[in-house]
């Protein structure tokens, strides 16, 4: 458990924040460029000291402005991703990655040289000096520095976000690999809501210095703040389910949700697995009386629960599918067309198609 | 000094390197302490150490070679001292033509060292800190490393001015042969000597011959530590 009560003022700026998160896990802090999530994420490492509160992980106290306790940075054991690679110049990727792991050679080991090599794909990298790499290749590195230090909670501050898109997609699933075969508990920051749809496990909202939320990622999929930060064309609901049915040759698959099956599009997914995928709102469509003749390969019978206007001036709906929450995007035309009121029986059509690009796989047991 | 067979000029240069590497030896690491807390602590009056530091810049050096001997003269205070306790006798001595080279030279080891400090990325320490290392650790592992081509530019650059250093020796040290007198005092003294042309041309061919040897030698040496380190 990472539990998080701090106060800090900075020039023009004010940290106030309070959270608990279970670990193993990835824990995102998401929220806008300037909303506080490195100061928060410099407050855990220690980098920053706190004017009042507390820092805690696992039940051990690292900060405890109250009792006097600041543990330094050194004897953390918190590993930090920066959002720059940070290399040593002057040392071999060798060199870098034994830097963190010589000195914590006394640490229990979380995680093994030639594992971590492995993982990250850095055989053929290990003579380079920082200098010879590509930008992707070093923040690879990186990443197995800080994991061969021994930590027991690993921060990663936009690790992403110095990289182009094609380098991030490089990058992302040896993260994913991560998370799924080291049980190293992850904090990561990130503004981009799709890496939080694909590596988190547990989502902190965060707004100017503040918390607004903090849960499940399908339970804030559906909070109205996260909708005015991501903007109307990612918002919708995330919903999880299990992979009941696959069809290799259409690249389609089956899963339960709530009480009834959804058809996606999906590739490469057994059978049983746990699927975690976002419906955008905008691609949902309600229907007041059963439809045929239809492409649509989803018609679900839903219930209205809630009836918003969002701040981009449409309408946002949130309908129950059987027992998942769903959202839907409509015109305020289409709204008094439909005479949409809460409680009212709808079908709500979903796409196949719409759901690619937003589906994910969630590790085993998590 | 030793009544060695050596030529007037080869003597001077001898004493010269001499005298500029113990100069060097000396301040270096004093050097490297005050850039550090020049540059990364803050205190009250660090103004007045900087300009403490940069005093011998606009000194005159023979003002400089005085105070030295003010201070570690035979019978003042901190001279007697030393020679009571440890029998070290710092004036008209090898190892005093040195001091009074070092205490000159010491602002432009400062400074360039302090250029390499400001320039190393505290982002970096910041990570060595988060992998484990201590204060003194990541100063060694990577603050040094990284300074290392201001280091080696103050310490080459400090050890061409103090092959040339004249006034504050020769007023702190005198002009002994064999001891305290180096390429510029020994000029000094032909120029003054009847019949001293030749030698003194020979002296200011050699000194000016070491100087370009040693400015190309810091190009070259900081040039190589660059490629090193990644820059």
């Amino acid at each position: 458990m990472l539990e998080v009560s701090v106060l800090k003022q900075l020039p023009g700026f004010r940290l106030d924040a309070t959270l608990t998160a279970p670990t193993p896990g990835v824990i995102a802090l998401f929220g806008r460029s300037g909303s506080g999530k490195t100061t928060l994420t410099h407050v855990i490492a220690g980098l920053l000291t706190p004017d009042a509160g507390t820092v805690s992980l696992d039940g051990e106290a690292l900060t405890d402005i109250p009792r006097r306790i600041v543990m330094p940075v050194e004897r953390r054991r918190i590993g930090y991703v920066f959002q720059e690679p940070r290399l040593f110049p002057h040392l071999s990727v060798v060199g870098n990655l034994r830097y963190g792991e010589r000195r914590r050679a006394a640490a229990p080991r979380v995680a093994g040289f030639d594992e971590v090599v492995a993982l990250l794909g850095l055989e053929s990298l290990l003579q380079k000096k920082p200098r010879q790499l590509s930008g992707g290749e070093r923040q690879r590195v990186s990443l197995g520095r800080a994991l061969l230090s021994q930590p027991r909670l690993l921060l990663l501050d936009e690790p992403l976000a110095s990289l182009d898109v094609a380098r991030r997609e490089e990058v992302l699933p040896y993260l994913v690999a991560l998370r799924d075969r080291l049980a190293i508990p992850m904090v990561y920051v990130s503004h981009q809501f799709d890496e939080v749809l694909r590596l988190a496990t547990h989502m902190v909202l965060l707004e100017a210095g503040r918390v607004l939320a903090e849960g499940p990622v399908d339970e804030l999929s559906l909070y109205p703040e996260l909708q005015s930060i991501i903007g109307p064309d990612l918002v919708g609901a995330v919903v999880e389910g299990v992979v009941t049915r696959v069809s290799a040759d259409s690249g389609s698959a089956e899963l339960a949700l709530g009480t009834g099956t959804l058809q996606v599009s999906l590739r490469d997914v057994p059978v049983g697995a746990r699927v975690r995928l976002q419906l955008l709102a905008r691609d949902v469509i309600l229907a007041t009386q059963p439809v045929q003749g239809l492409s649509v390969r989803n018609a679900l019978a839903s219930t209205v629960i809630a009836i918003s206007e969002d701040v981009f001036g449409a309408v946002l709906v949130r309908v129950d599918v059987g027992g998942a929450i769903v959202l839907a995007r409509i015109t305020q035309d289409a709204r008094r067309a439909l005479n949409l009121r809460p409680g009212d029986a709808v079908w709500t059509l979903v796409k196949a198609a719409s759901t690619r690009g937003h589906t994910f796989r969630l590790a085993p047991g998590s | 000094m030793n009544g060695s067979p050596d030529s007037p000029e080869l003597e001077a240069l001898r004493l010269s390197l001499e005298v500029a590497v113990r100069s060097v030896g000396f301040s270096l690491p004093l050097a490297v302490l005050a850039a550090w807390v020049l540059t990364r602590v803050r205190f009250p009056g660090r103004l007045l150490l900087d300009a403490f530091v940069h005093l011998p810049l606009v000194l005159p050096p023979v003002a400089v070679g005085y105070v030295l001997l003010l201070m570690f003269g035979l019978r003042a205070p901190l001279g007697a001292w030393l020679h009571s306790h440890f029998g070290v006798q710092l004036a008209f001595t090898t190892a005093g033509a040195a001091l009074a080279t070092a205490v000159m030279t010491f602002p432009l080891m400062v400074r360039a060292i302090r250029l390499s400090l400001e320039n190393v990325d505290r982002g970096l320490e910041d990570a060595a800190r988060t992998l484990g290392a201590a204060p003194l650790d990541r100063f060694l592992s990577i603050t040094l490393p990284l300074m290392l081509p201001g280091i080696l530019a103050g310490a080459v650059t400090a050890f061409a001015a103090g092959l040339g250093e004249f006034g504050a020796v020769i007023t702190f040290a005198s002009n002994v042969p064999g001891v305290t007198r180096t390429l510029p005092l020994a000029l000094y003294t032909a120029m003054q000597s009847p019949g001293g042309d030749a030698v003194a041309l020979r002296l200011a061919i050699l000194s000016f011959a070491l100087g370009v040897l040693g400015l190309l030698a810091a190009e070259l040496l900081v040039r190589r530590v660059r490629r090193y380190l990644g820059g």
